[in-house]
Protein backbone atom coordinates (compact mmCIF):
# COMPACT_ATOMS: atom_id res chain seq x y z
CA UNK A 1 0.00 0.00 0.00
CA UNK A 2 3.19 2.50 1.04
CA UNK A 3 3.68 2.61 -3.14
CA UNK A 4 -0.27 3.40 -3.62
CA UNK A 5 0.28 6.43 -1.21
CA UNK A 6 3.45 7.51 -3.26
CA UNK A 7 1.32 7.24 -6.40
CA UNK A 8 -1.26 9.31 -4.85
CA UNK A 9 1.06 11.83 -3.38
CA UNK A 10 3.43 11.92 -6.71
CA UNK A 11 0.18 12.53 -8.96
CA UNK A 12 -0.30 15.89 -6.45
CA UNK A 13 3.59 16.53 -7.05
CA UNK A 14 3.12 16.09 -11.16
CA UNK A 15 0.11 18.87 -11.39
CA UNK A 16 1.58 21.53 -8.88
CA UNK A 17 -0.23 24.37 -9.84
CA UNK A 18 -3.36 22.66 -10.15
CA UNK A 19 -2.55 21.28 -6.39
CA UNK A 20 -1.39 24.75 -5.42
CA UNK A 21 -4.54 26.07 -6.23
CA UNK A 22 -7.21 23.67 -5.01
CA UNK A 23 -5.34 23.63 -1.72
CA UNK A 24 -4.82 27.13 -1.26
CA UNK A 25 -8.86 27.51 -1.80
CA UNK A 26 -9.22 24.90 1.14
CA UNK A 27 -6.45 26.55 3.03
CA UNK A 28 -8.38 29.87 2.89
CA UNK A 29 -11.66 28.01 3.92
CA UNK A 30 -9.25 26.04 7.18
CA UNK A 31 -7.64 29.75 7.75
CA UNK A 32 -11.04 31.54 8.71
CA UNK A 33 -12.43 28.68 10.70
CA UNK A 34 -9.29 28.59 13.01
CA UNK A 35 -8.62 32.12 13.47
CA UNK A 36 -12.49 32.89 14.10
CA UNK A 37 -12.60 29.70 16.54
CA UNK A 38 -9.09 31.00 17.81
CA UNK A 39 -10.84 34.39 18.58
CA UNK A 40 -13.64 32.89 20.22
CA UNK A 41 -11.46 30.77 22.39
CA UNK A 42 -8.97 33.91 23.42
CA UNK A 43 -11.79 35.68 24.93
CA UNK A 44 -13.59 33.13 26.79
CA UNK A 45 -9.90 32.08 28.34
CA UNK A 46 -9.47 35.65 28.80
CA UNK A 47 -12.40 36.18 30.97
CA UNK A 48 -12.10 33.31 32.59
CA UNK A 49 -8.68 33.46 33.63
CA UNK A 50 -9.56 36.66 34.86
CA UNK A 51 -11.79 34.97 38.02
CA UNK A 52 -10.20 33.18 40.85
CA UNK A 53 -12.03 29.63 42.07
CA UNK A 54 -11.93 30.67 45.20
CA UNK A 55 -13.39 34.18 45.00
CA UNK A 56 -16.79 35.09 45.09
CA UNK A 57 -18.64 37.85 43.37
CA UNK A 58 -21.80 39.48 44.92
CA UNK A 59 -24.06 40.63 42.59
CA UNK A 60 -27.79 42.57 42.29
CA UNK A 61 -30.21 39.64 41.65
CA UNK A 62 -30.79 38.84 37.90
CA UNK A 63 -27.89 41.32 36.72
CA UNK A 64 -25.71 39.88 34.29
CA UNK A 65 -22.65 41.78 34.76
CA UNK A 66 -21.29 44.32 37.37
CA UNK A 67 -22.40 47.44 35.46
CA UNK A 68 -25.80 46.69 35.26
CA UNK A 69 -25.62 45.65 39.35
CA UNK A 70 -26.33 47.82 42.31
CA UNK A 71 -25.43 47.22 46.13
CA UNK A 72 -26.83 49.37 49.32
CA UNK A 73 -24.29 50.48 51.78
CA UNK A 74 -26.88 48.25 54.28
CA UNK A 75 -27.22 45.42 51.99
CA UNK A 76 -23.29 45.35 51.96
CA UNK A 77 -22.88 45.63 55.20
CA UNK A 78 -24.94 42.33 55.56
CA UNK A 79 -22.87 40.80 53.55
CA UNK A 80 -19.59 41.57 55.15
CA UNK A 81 -20.44 40.10 58.27
CA UNK A 82 -21.24 36.57 56.77
CA UNK A 83 -18.68 33.97 58.65
CA UNK A 84 -18.09 32.40 54.98
CA UNK A 85 -14.80 35.35 54.58
CA UNK A 86 -11.47 34.67 54.82
CA UNK A 87 -9.35 36.61 56.71
CA UNK A 88 -5.95 38.51 55.77
CA UNK A 89 -2.86 38.65 57.32
CA UNK A 90 -3.64 41.53 59.35
CA UNK A 91 -6.91 40.20 60.51
CA UNK A 92 -9.34 41.92 58.25
CA UNK A 93 -12.08 40.54 55.74
CA UNK A 94 -10.59 39.81 53.05
CA UNK A 95 -13.08 41.19 51.30
CA UNK A 96 -13.91 44.77 48.75
CA UNK A 97 -17.21 46.13 47.51
CA UNK A 98 -16.73 47.94 44.19
CA UNK A 99 -17.99 50.41 42.24
CA UNK A 100 -17.94 49.66 38.28
CA UNK A 101 -19.24 52.65 35.87
CA UNK A 102 -18.02 52.80 32.03
CA UNK A 103 -16.30 55.60 30.55
CA UNK A 104 -15.38 56.65 27.05
CA UNK A 105 -11.74 57.35 26.15
CA UNK A 106 -10.15 57.99 22.88
CA UNK A 107 -7.96 55.43 21.30
CA UNK A 108 -4.90 55.80 20.48
CA UNK A 109 -4.66 54.22 16.97
CA UNK A 110 -8.15 55.15 15.23
CA UNK A 111 -8.91 58.24 17.50
CA UNK A 112 -12.38 56.92 18.21
CA UNK A 113 -13.64 56.86 21.31
CA UNK A 114 -14.21 53.48 23.27
CA UNK A 115 -15.78 52.33 25.89
CA UNK A 116 -14.03 51.64 29.26
CA UNK A 117 -14.32 49.67 32.62
CA UNK A 118 -13.83 52.26 35.38
CA UNK A 119 -13.24 50.08 38.92
CA UNK A 120 -13.61 51.40 42.37
CA UNK A 121 -11.50 49.47 44.48
CA UNK A 122 -10.91 48.86 48.08
CA UNK A 123 -8.10 48.76 50.26
CA UNK A 124 -8.28 44.86 49.24
CA UNK A 125 -8.96 44.75 46.09
CA UNK A 126 -5.25 44.13 45.04
CA UNK A 127 -5.02 41.53 47.74
CA UNK A 128 -8.43 39.34 46.44
CA UNK A 129 -6.21 39.45 42.86
CA UNK A 130 -2.99 37.55 42.61
CA UNK A 131 -2.64 37.62 38.81
CA UNK A 132 -2.41 41.59 38.97
CA UNK A 133 0.99 43.20 38.90
CA UNK A 134 1.93 46.51 39.11
CA UNK A 135 4.80 47.39 36.83
CA UNK A 136 5.31 51.01 36.76
CA UNK A 137 4.40 53.96 40.00
CA UNK A 138 1.96 52.78 42.78
CA UNK A 139 -1.37 52.00 43.19
CA UNK A 140 -4.11 54.99 43.66
CA UNK A 141 -3.96 56.23 47.51
CA UNK A 142 -7.63 56.01 49.09
CA UNK A 143 -8.76 59.33 49.36
CA UNK A 144 -7.18 60.63 46.72
CA UNK A 145 -8.20 61.43 42.82
CA UNK A 146 -5.13 58.92 41.80
CA UNK A 147 -5.63 56.11 39.03
CA UNK A 148 -3.90 53.16 37.59
CA UNK A 149 -4.60 51.62 34.60
CA UNK A 150 -4.12 48.19 33.31
CA UNK A 151 -1.33 47.68 30.32
CA UNK A 152 -4.03 47.00 27.71
CA UNK A 153 -5.53 50.50 28.04
CA UNK A 154 -1.80 52.30 28.42
CA UNK A 155 -0.88 50.53 25.39
CA UNK A 156 -4.49 51.04 23.23
CA UNK A 157 -5.50 54.69 24.54
CA UNK A 158 -4.33 58.08 24.49
CA UNK A 159 -3.05 59.90 27.43
CA UNK A 160 -2.58 56.94 29.59
CA UNK A 161 1.04 57.83 30.69
CA UNK A 162 2.27 58.12 34.49
CA UNK A 163 1.59 61.98 35.66
CA UNK A 164 -1.22 62.45 32.89
CA UNK A 165 -4.46 63.77 34.27
CA UNK A 166 -7.52 62.22 32.77
CA UNK A 167 -10.63 64.15 32.89
CA UNK A 168 -14.26 62.56 33.72
CA UNK A 169 -17.08 62.56 36.30
CA UNK A 170 -16.30 66.19 36.20
CA UNK A 171 -13.01 65.66 37.72
CA UNK A 172 -9.58 65.77 37.36
CA UNK A 173 -7.49 62.48 37.72
CA UNK A 174 -4.11 61.99 38.07
CA UNK A 175 -2.42 58.59 36.71
CA UNK A 176 -0.28 57.20 39.40
CA UNK A 177 0.65 53.51 38.38
CA UNK A 178 0.24 51.30 35.45
CA UNK A 179 -0.19 47.29 35.99
CA UNK A 180 -0.34 44.12 34.65
CA UNK A 181 -2.67 41.89 34.66
CA UNK A 182 -1.38 38.73 32.24
CA UNK A 183 -4.47 38.00 29.97
CA UNK A 184 -7.38 38.71 31.87
CA UNK A 185 -10.11 41.35 31.77
CA UNK A 186 -8.34 43.77 34.26
CA UNK A 187 -6.12 44.54 31.81
CA UNK A 188 -8.72 46.58 30.25
CA UNK A 189 -9.65 48.58 33.15
CA UNK A 190 -8.82 51.50 35.13
CA UNK A 191 -8.64 51.40 38.97
CA UNK A 192 -9.34 53.96 41.49
CA UNK A 193 -10.94 54.49 45.12
CA UNK A 194 -14.33 53.52 45.54
CA UNK A 195 -15.26 55.89 47.91
CA UNK A 196 -13.74 58.87 45.26
CA UNK A 197 -15.62 57.10 42.55
CA UNK A 198 -18.91 56.66 43.81
CA UNK A 199 -19.40 60.72 44.77
CA UNK A 200 -17.93 61.50 41.77
CA UNK A 201 -20.19 59.65 39.37
CA UNK A 202 -22.83 60.55 42.09
CA UNK A 203 -23.65 56.83 42.91
CA UNK A 204 -24.85 55.71 46.40
CA UNK A 205 -24.57 52.57 45.78
CA UNK A 206 -21.95 49.96 45.17
CA UNK A 207 -21.80 47.47 42.05
CA UNK A 208 -20.58 44.11 43.25
CA UNK A 209 -18.81 42.55 46.25
CA UNK A 210 -15.70 40.01 45.61
CA UNK A 211 -14.39 38.24 48.92
CA UNK A 212 -12.22 35.36 49.38
CA UNK A 213 -13.49 32.21 51.15
CA UNK A 214 -12.51 31.03 54.25
CA UNK A 215 -12.97 27.40 52.79
CA UNK A 216 -13.63 26.65 49.18
CA UNK A 217 -16.37 24.47 49.81
CA UNK A 218 -18.41 26.50 51.81
CA UNK A 219 -19.15 28.24 48.83
CA UNK A 220 -22.70 26.72 48.59
CA UNK A 221 -23.33 27.19 52.34
CA UNK A 222 -22.54 31.18 51.81
CA UNK A 223 -25.12 31.18 48.14
CA UNK A 224 -27.77 29.60 50.07
CA UNK A 225 -28.00 32.07 53.01
CA UNK A 226 -27.53 34.74 50.80
CA UNK A 227 -30.03 34.22 48.49
CA UNK A 228 -32.50 33.22 50.79
CA UNK A 229 -31.89 35.98 53.68
CA UNK A 230 -35.34 37.96 52.64
CA UNK A 231 -32.82 41.50 53.64
CA UNK A 232 -31.21 40.82 50.70
CA UNK A 233 -31.78 41.08 47.11
CA UNK A 234 -28.56 39.09 45.64
CA UNK A 235 -26.97 36.35 44.29
CA UNK A 236 -23.18 34.84 44.55
CA UNK A 237 -21.17 33.19 41.97
CA UNK A 238 -17.96 31.77 42.11
CA UNK A 239 -15.92 34.26 39.59
CA UNK A 240 -14.56 31.83 37.91
CA UNK A 241 -18.31 31.48 36.83
CA UNK A 242 -19.20 35.02 37.07
CA UNK A 243 -16.28 35.74 34.11
CA UNK A 244 -17.25 32.50 32.73
CA UNK A 245 -20.73 33.92 31.46
CA UNK A 246 -19.39 37.24 30.80
CA UNK A 247 -17.37 35.60 27.74
CA UNK A 248 -20.47 33.42 26.79
CA UNK A 249 -22.54 36.01 24.51
CA UNK A 250 -19.79 36.99 22.11
CA UNK A 251 -17.74 33.69 22.37
CA UNK A 252 -21.08 32.35 20.78
CA UNK A 253 -21.50 34.73 18.44
CA UNK A 254 -17.81 34.52 17.20
CA UNK A 255 -18.19 30.65 16.57
CA UNK A 256 -21.66 31.30 14.83
CA UNK A 257 -19.84 33.91 12.75
CA UNK A 258 -16.60 31.63 12.24
CA UNK A 259 -19.46 28.52 11.20
CA UNK A 260 -21.40 30.17 8.61
CA UNK A 261 -18.38 31.44 7.04
CA UNK A 262 -16.69 28.31 7.08
CA UNK A 263 -19.86 26.76 5.39
CA UNK A 264 -20.33 28.98 2.68
CA UNK A 265 -16.45 29.32 2.14
CA UNK A 266 -16.25 25.18 1.93
CA UNK A 267 -18.52 24.88 -0.14
CA UNK A 268 -16.78 26.75 -2.86
CA UNK A 269 -13.68 24.79 -1.65
CA UNK A 270 -15.25 21.04 -2.18
CA UNK A 271 -16.75 22.38 -5.63
CA UNK A 272 -12.74 23.24 -6.56
CA UNK A 273 -11.18 19.61 -4.75
CA UNK A 274 -14.17 18.23 -7.10
CA UNK A 275 -13.23 19.61 -10.00
CA UNK A 276 -9.46 18.93 -9.40
CA UNK A 277 -10.42 15.67 -9.07
CA UNK A 278 -12.84 14.88 -11.70
CA UNK A 279 -10.07 16.32 -13.97
CA UNK A 280 -7.58 13.95 -12.76
CA UNK A 281 -9.54 11.10 -13.50
CA UNK A 282 -10.76 12.20 -16.69
CA UNK A 283 -6.52 12.90 -17.66
CA UNK A 284 -5.56 9.58 -16.35
CA UNK A 285 -8.39 7.24 -17.69
CA UNK A 286 -5.76 5.48 -19.46
CA UNK A 287 -3.68 5.06 -16.02
CA UNK A 288 -6.54 3.68 -14.45
CA UNK A 289 -7.12 0.91 -17.15
CA UNK A 290 -3.58 -0.22 -16.70
CA UNK A 291 -4.00 -0.74 -13.20
CA UNK A 292 -6.78 -2.36 -13.83
CA UNK A 293 -5.64 -4.30 -16.57
CA UNK A 294 -2.69 -5.56 -14.22
CA UNK A 295 -5.24 -7.15 -11.03
CA UNK A 296 -5.56 -4.17 -8.88
CA UNK A 297 -9.55 -3.68 -8.05
CA UNK A 298 -12.33 -1.31 -8.07
CA UNK A 299 -11.70 -0.47 -4.53
CA UNK A 300 -7.77 0.19 -4.90
CA UNK A 301 -8.89 2.61 -7.57
CA UNK A 302 -11.51 4.17 -5.36
CA UNK A 303 -9.09 4.15 -2.35
CA UNK A 304 -6.21 5.66 -4.86
CA UNK A 305 -8.16 8.66 -5.86
CA UNK A 306 -9.98 9.30 -1.95
CA UNK A 307 -6.25 9.35 -0.94
CA UNK A 308 -5.43 11.91 -3.51
CA UNK A 309 -7.80 13.83 -2.45
CA UNK A 310 -8.05 13.63 1.52
CA UNK A 311 -3.93 14.41 1.09
CA UNK A 312 -5.10 17.57 -0.96
CA UNK A 313 -7.28 18.18 1.56
CA UNK A 314 -5.14 17.57 4.51
CA UNK A 315 -2.10 19.70 3.00
CA UNK A 316 -4.90 22.99 2.58
CA UNK A 317 -5.64 21.84 6.26
CA UNK A 318 -1.68 22.26 7.54
CA UNK A 319 -1.27 25.41 5.50
CA UNK A 320 -4.45 27.29 6.57
CA UNK A 321 -3.26 25.90 10.19
CA UNK A 322 -0.04 27.52 10.49
CA UNK A 323 -1.41 30.73 8.74
CA UNK A 324 -4.14 30.80 11.57
CA UNK A 325 -1.50 30.03 14.38
CA UNK A 326 0.57 32.62 12.95
CA UNK A 327 -2.66 35.24 14.50
CA UNK A 328 -1.70 34.23 17.95
CA UNK A 329 0.51 37.33 17.75
CA UNK A 330 -1.86 39.37 17.25
CA UNK A 331 -4.05 41.37 20.09
CA UNK A 332 -7.60 42.04 19.64
CA UNK A 333 -9.18 44.99 21.39
CA UNK A 334 -12.78 45.00 20.95
CA UNK A 335 -16.37 45.87 22.96
CA UNK A 336 -17.88 43.00 24.60
CA UNK A 337 -20.98 42.96 24.26
CA UNK A 338 -22.12 41.79 27.18
CA UNK A 339 -20.55 44.35 29.58
CA UNK A 340 -20.10 46.76 26.76
CA UNK A 341 -16.72 47.72 27.20
CA UNK A 342 -13.46 47.25 25.69
CA UNK A 343 -11.37 43.74 26.56
CA UNK A 344 -8.11 43.18 24.41
CA UNK A 345 -7.12 39.24 24.04
CA UNK A 346 -5.29 37.12 21.78
CA UNK A 347 -6.25 34.74 19.54
CA UNK A 348 -5.71 31.05 20.80
CA UNK A 349 -4.80 27.78 19.68
CA UNK A 350 -5.93 24.63 21.21
CA UNK A 351 -5.49 20.99 20.62
CA UNK A 352 -8.90 20.74 19.75
CA UNK A 353 -8.92 23.71 17.41
CA UNK A 354 -5.80 21.88 15.47
CA UNK A 355 -7.58 18.56 14.96
CA UNK A 356 -11.14 19.79 14.51
CA UNK A 357 -9.54 22.22 11.29
CA UNK A 358 -7.39 19.41 9.91
CA UNK A 359 -10.44 17.07 10.39
CA UNK A 360 -12.56 19.59 9.12
CA UNK A 361 -10.06 19.66 5.39
CA UNK A 362 -9.93 16.14 5.37
CA UNK A 363 -13.30 16.02 5.06
CA UNK A 364 -13.82 18.44 2.37
CA UNK A 365 -10.95 16.16 0.53
CA UNK A 366 -13.16 13.52 1.15
CA UNK A 367 -16.34 15.04 0.24
CA UNK A 368 -14.97 16.75 -2.92
CA UNK A 369 -12.85 13.24 -3.71
CA UNK A 370 -15.70 10.53 -3.63
CA UNK A 371 -17.45 11.23 -6.56
CA UNK A 372 -14.65 11.56 -8.93
CA UNK A 373 -12.99 8.59 -7.26
CA UNK A 374 -16.15 6.66 -7.21
CA UNK A 375 -16.53 7.70 -10.97
CA UNK A 376 -13.07 6.17 -11.65
CA UNK A 377 -13.49 2.78 -10.24
CA UNK A 378 -16.34 2.20 -11.78
CA UNK A 379 -14.39 2.58 -15.65
CA UNK A 380 -14.89 -0.25 -17.72
CA UNK A 381 -10.84 -1.46 -18.15
CA UNK A 382 -10.91 -2.00 -22.35
CA UNK A 383 -12.61 1.62 -22.80
CA UNK A 384 -10.19 2.89 -19.84
CA UNK A 385 -7.59 1.25 -22.40
CA UNK A 386 -8.62 3.20 -25.08
CA UNK A 387 -7.67 6.62 -23.50
CA UNK A 388 -3.83 5.99 -23.77
CA UNK B 1 -2.91 -10.79 -37.34
CA UNK B 2 -5.68 -9.16 -39.08
CA UNK B 3 -6.86 -6.03 -40.58
CA UNK B 4 -7.90 -3.39 -38.65
CA UNK B 5 -11.40 -3.69 -36.97
CA UNK B 6 -11.24 -7.47 -37.64
CA UNK B 7 -11.46 -8.06 -33.93
CA UNK B 8 -7.90 -8.83 -33.05
CA UNK B 9 -7.24 -6.74 -30.09
CA UNK B 10 -11.28 -7.54 -28.92
CA UNK B 11 -9.73 -11.30 -28.86
CA UNK B 12 -7.02 -10.31 -27.23
CA UNK B 13 -8.86 -8.56 -24.24
CA UNK B 14 -11.54 -11.78 -24.00
CA UNK B 15 -8.59 -14.04 -23.33
CA UNK B 16 -6.50 -11.30 -20.81
CA UNK B 17 -9.56 -11.56 -18.88
CA UNK B 18 -10.16 -7.86 -19.91
CA UNK B 19 -13.81 -7.96 -21.58
CA UNK B 20 -16.58 -10.39 -20.94
CA UNK B 21 -18.27 -12.18 -23.95
CA UNK B 22 -21.95 -11.86 -24.51
CA UNK B 23 -22.05 -15.08 -25.60
CA UNK B 24 -20.41 -18.59 -25.35
CA UNK B 25 -16.87 -19.12 -22.82
CA UNK B 26 -13.58 -18.36 -22.29
CA UNK B 27 -11.28 -21.53 -21.12
CA UNK B 28 -7.53 -20.47 -19.68
CA UNK B 29 -5.87 -22.92 -18.16
CA UNK B 30 -9.58 -25.23 -17.68
CA UNK B 31 -10.67 -22.22 -16.31
CA UNK B 32 -13.83 -20.68 -17.36
CA UNK B 33 -12.71 -16.79 -16.94
CA UNK B 34 -16.13 -15.57 -18.52
CA UNK B 35 -18.23 -17.01 -15.39
CA UNK B 36 -15.67 -15.13 -12.85
CA UNK B 37 -16.87 -12.07 -11.00
CA UNK B 38 -15.65 -9.00 -11.42
CA UNK B 39 -13.00 -9.02 -8.56
CA UNK B 40 -12.18 -12.86 -9.20
CA UNK B 41 -11.16 -12.06 -12.93
CA UNK B 42 -8.71 -9.04 -11.28
CA UNK B 43 -7.40 -11.75 -9.21
CA UNK B 44 -7.26 -13.83 -11.76
CA UNK B 45 -5.31 -11.45 -14.31
CA UNK B 46 -2.72 -10.53 -11.77
CA UNK B 47 -2.07 -13.79 -11.19
CA UNK B 48 -1.96 -15.37 -14.48
CA UNK B 49 -1.32 -12.64 -17.65
CA UNK B 50 1.39 -10.26 -18.39
CA UNK B 51 0.86 -7.28 -20.59
CA UNK B 52 2.80 -5.43 -23.11
CA UNK B 53 0.58 -2.53 -24.80
CA UNK B 54 1.34 -0.68 -27.84
CA UNK B 55 1.93 2.91 -25.88
CA UNK B 56 3.61 0.88 -23.11
CA UNK B 57 0.87 2.10 -20.39
CA UNK B 58 3.85 3.24 -17.85
CA UNK B 59 2.55 4.78 -14.96
CA UNK B 60 4.69 8.68 -15.62
CA UNK B 61 4.74 9.56 -11.81
CA UNK B 62 6.67 6.19 -10.79
CA UNK B 63 9.94 4.97 -11.67
CA UNK B 64 10.83 2.22 -13.62
CA UNK B 65 11.52 0.44 -10.46
CA UNK B 66 8.19 1.24 -8.91
CA UNK B 67 6.55 0.68 -12.21
CA UNK B 68 8.01 -3.08 -12.50
CA UNK B 69 6.91 -3.28 -8.76
CA UNK B 70 3.29 -2.36 -9.20
CA UNK B 71 2.27 -5.70 -9.98
CA UNK B 72 4.12 -7.45 -7.12
CA UNK B 73 2.27 -5.45 -4.69
CA UNK B 74 -0.90 -7.54 -5.33
CA UNK B 75 1.04 -10.07 -4.19
CA UNK B 76 2.28 -11.77 -0.98
CA UNK B 77 5.93 -10.56 -1.54
CA UNK B 78 8.02 -8.78 1.24
CA UNK B 79 9.59 -5.62 0.44
CA UNK B 80 12.83 -7.29 0.16
CA UNK B 81 11.50 -10.13 -2.51
CA UNK B 82 9.81 -7.81 -4.45
CA UNK B 83 13.16 -5.78 -5.14
CA UNK B 84 14.80 -8.92 -5.86
CA UNK B 85 12.34 -9.72 -8.06
CA UNK B 86 12.07 -5.98 -10.01
CA UNK B 87 15.70 -6.40 -9.85
CA UNK B 88 15.47 -9.77 -12.05
CA UNK B 89 13.14 -8.55 -13.90
CA UNK B 90 15.01 -5.56 -14.97
CA UNK B 91 18.08 -7.17 -15.90
CA UNK B 92 16.57 -9.17 -17.94
CA UNK B 93 15.80 -6.47 -20.03
CA UNK B 94 19.14 -4.96 -19.63
CA UNK B 95 17.61 -1.73 -18.00
CA UNK B 96 18.94 -2.49 -14.35
CA UNK B 97 20.82 0.82 -14.90
CA UNK B 98 17.53 3.24 -15.52
CA UNK B 99 15.83 1.92 -12.58
CA UNK B 100 15.71 5.43 -11.16
CA UNK B 101 14.37 6.63 -14.38
CA UNK B 102 11.26 8.00 -14.57
CA UNK B 103 9.41 7.25 -17.89
CA UNK B 104 9.70 10.80 -19.46
CA UNK B 105 13.20 10.53 -18.75
CA UNK B 106 13.17 6.46 -21.13
CA UNK B 107 13.11 6.60 -25.30
CA UNK B 108 10.44 4.83 -26.56
CA UNK B 109 12.27 1.18 -26.88
CA UNK B 110 13.36 1.66 -23.21
CA UNK B 111 9.75 2.15 -21.67
CA UNK B 112 9.06 -1.03 -24.21
CA UNK B 113 11.38 -3.04 -22.19
CA UNK B 114 10.08 -1.90 -18.98
CA UNK B 115 6.81 -2.59 -19.97
CA UNK B 116 8.08 -5.97 -20.55
CA UNK B 117 9.85 -6.55 -17.27
CA UNK B 118 6.88 -5.47 -15.54
CA UNK B 119 4.80 -8.02 -17.63
CA UNK B 120 6.89 -10.92 -16.78
CA UNK B 121 7.89 -9.84 -13.01
CA UNK B 122 5.12 -11.86 -11.35
CA UNK B 123 5.62 -14.87 -13.48
CA UNK B 124 2.43 -14.93 -15.20
CA UNK B 125 1.24 -17.94 -17.44
CA UNK B 126 0.51 -15.92 -20.58
CA UNK B 127 1.95 -12.94 -22.09
CA UNK B 128 -0.71 -10.54 -23.78
CA UNK B 129 1.61 -8.14 -26.35
CA UNK B 130 -1.79 -5.85 -28.11
CA UNK B 131 0.67 -4.33 -31.01
CA UNK B 132 3.96 -4.37 -29.15
CA UNK B 133 6.15 -2.88 -31.72
CA UNK B 134 3.23 -0.36 -33.10
CA UNK B 135 4.70 2.88 -31.48
CA UNK B 136 8.36 1.99 -32.01
CA UNK B 137 10.98 3.05 -34.61
CA UNK B 138 12.80 0.00 -36.78
CA UNK B 139 15.96 -0.12 -34.63
CA UNK B 140 13.72 -0.41 -30.85
CA UNK B 141 11.53 -2.33 -32.73
CA UNK B 142 13.50 -5.20 -33.80
CA UNK B 143 15.37 -4.91 -30.23
CA UNK B 144 11.47 -5.40 -28.59
CA UNK B 145 10.83 -8.57 -30.48
CA UNK B 146 14.42 -10.11 -30.07
CA UNK B 147 14.13 -9.52 -26.70
CA UNK B 148 10.18 -11.24 -26.78
CA UNK B 149 11.69 -13.96 -28.26
CA UNK B 150 14.63 -14.75 -25.98
CA UNK B 151 11.45 -15.07 -23.16
CA UNK B 152 10.03 -16.72 -24.83
CA UNK B 153 12.95 -19.34 -25.41
CA UNK B 154 14.94 -19.14 -22.82
CA UNK B 155 12.08 -19.47 -19.81
CA UNK B 156 9.49 -20.51 -21.57
CA UNK B 157 7.02 -18.06 -21.75
CA UNK B 158 3.53 -18.04 -24.11
CA UNK B 159 2.87 -15.20 -25.86
CA UNK B 160 0.04 -14.18 -27.72
CA UNK B 161 1.08 -11.05 -29.86
CA UNK B 162 -1.30 -8.73 -31.74
CA UNK B 163 0.28 -7.21 -34.45
CA UNK B 164 0.30 -5.58 -37.89
CA UNK B 165 4.29 -5.81 -37.76
CA UNK B 166 5.18 -8.59 -40.27
CA UNK B 167 8.85 -9.12 -39.10
CA UNK B 168 6.94 -9.54 -35.86
CA UNK B 169 4.91 -11.86 -36.93
CA UNK B 170 8.01 -13.79 -38.52
CA UNK B 171 8.95 -14.67 -34.94
CA UNK B 172 5.91 -16.35 -33.89
CA UNK B 173 5.29 -20.05 -33.24
CA UNK B 174 2.36 -20.41 -34.90
CA UNK B 175 -0.45 -17.68 -36.50
CA UNK B 176 -3.69 -17.19 -36.70
CA UNK B 177 -5.39 -14.80 -38.70
CA UNK B 178 -8.39 -13.17 -38.07
CA UNK B 179 -11.00 -11.52 -40.58
CA UNK B 180 -14.38 -9.84 -39.88
CA UNK B 181 -13.96 -11.76 -36.21
CA UNK B 182 -13.29 -15.28 -37.70
CA UNK B 183 -10.11 -16.78 -36.74
CA UNK B 184 -8.60 -19.14 -40.09
CA UNK B 185 -5.45 -20.79 -40.11
CA UNK B 186 -4.49 -19.19 -43.62
CA UNK B 187 -5.20 -15.07 -44.43
CA UNK B 188 -7.62 -14.51 -46.64
CA UNK B 189 -6.23 -12.80 -50.18
CA UNK B 190 -6.67 -9.11 -49.68
CA UNK B 191 -4.45 -9.80 -46.08
CA UNK B 192 -1.73 -11.89 -47.39
CA UNK B 193 -1.23 -9.13 -50.14
CA UNK B 194 -0.76 -6.31 -47.95
CA UNK B 195 1.29 -8.43 -45.58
Amino acid sequence: MGLLFFYSFRNLLARKLTTSLTAAGMSLVVFVFASIVMLAEGLEKTLVDTGTYDNVVVIRRSAVSEVQSGIDREQASIVETSPQIAIGEEGQNLIAKELVVLITLEKKKSNSPANVTIRGISENSLALRPQVKLIEGRMPRSGTSEIAAGLGIAKGFKNIVIGQTLFFALRHWTVVGIFDAGSTGYNSEIWGDVEQFMPAFRRLVYSSILFKLRKSSEFEIFKINIETDPRLTLEAKRETQYYREQSEMMAKFLRVLGETLTIVFSVGAVVGAMITMYSAVANRTGEIGTLRALGFNRATILLAFLLESLLLGLIGGIVGLFLGSLMQFITVSTTNFQTFSELSFNFRITFEIIYKSLLFSVGMGFVGGILPAFRASRMSVVEALKEN
Amino acid sequence: MGPSGSGKSTLLNLIAGLDKPDSGSIIVQGIDISLLLETELAKWRADNIGFIFQFYNLIPVLTAFENVELPLILTRLSKNERKKHVLTALSLVGLDDRMDHYPGQLSGGQQQRVAIARAVVTDPVILVADEPTGDLDRLSARDVLNLMENLSKSIGKTIVMVTHDPRAAKKAGSIMYLDKGVLADVPQTSFQECV
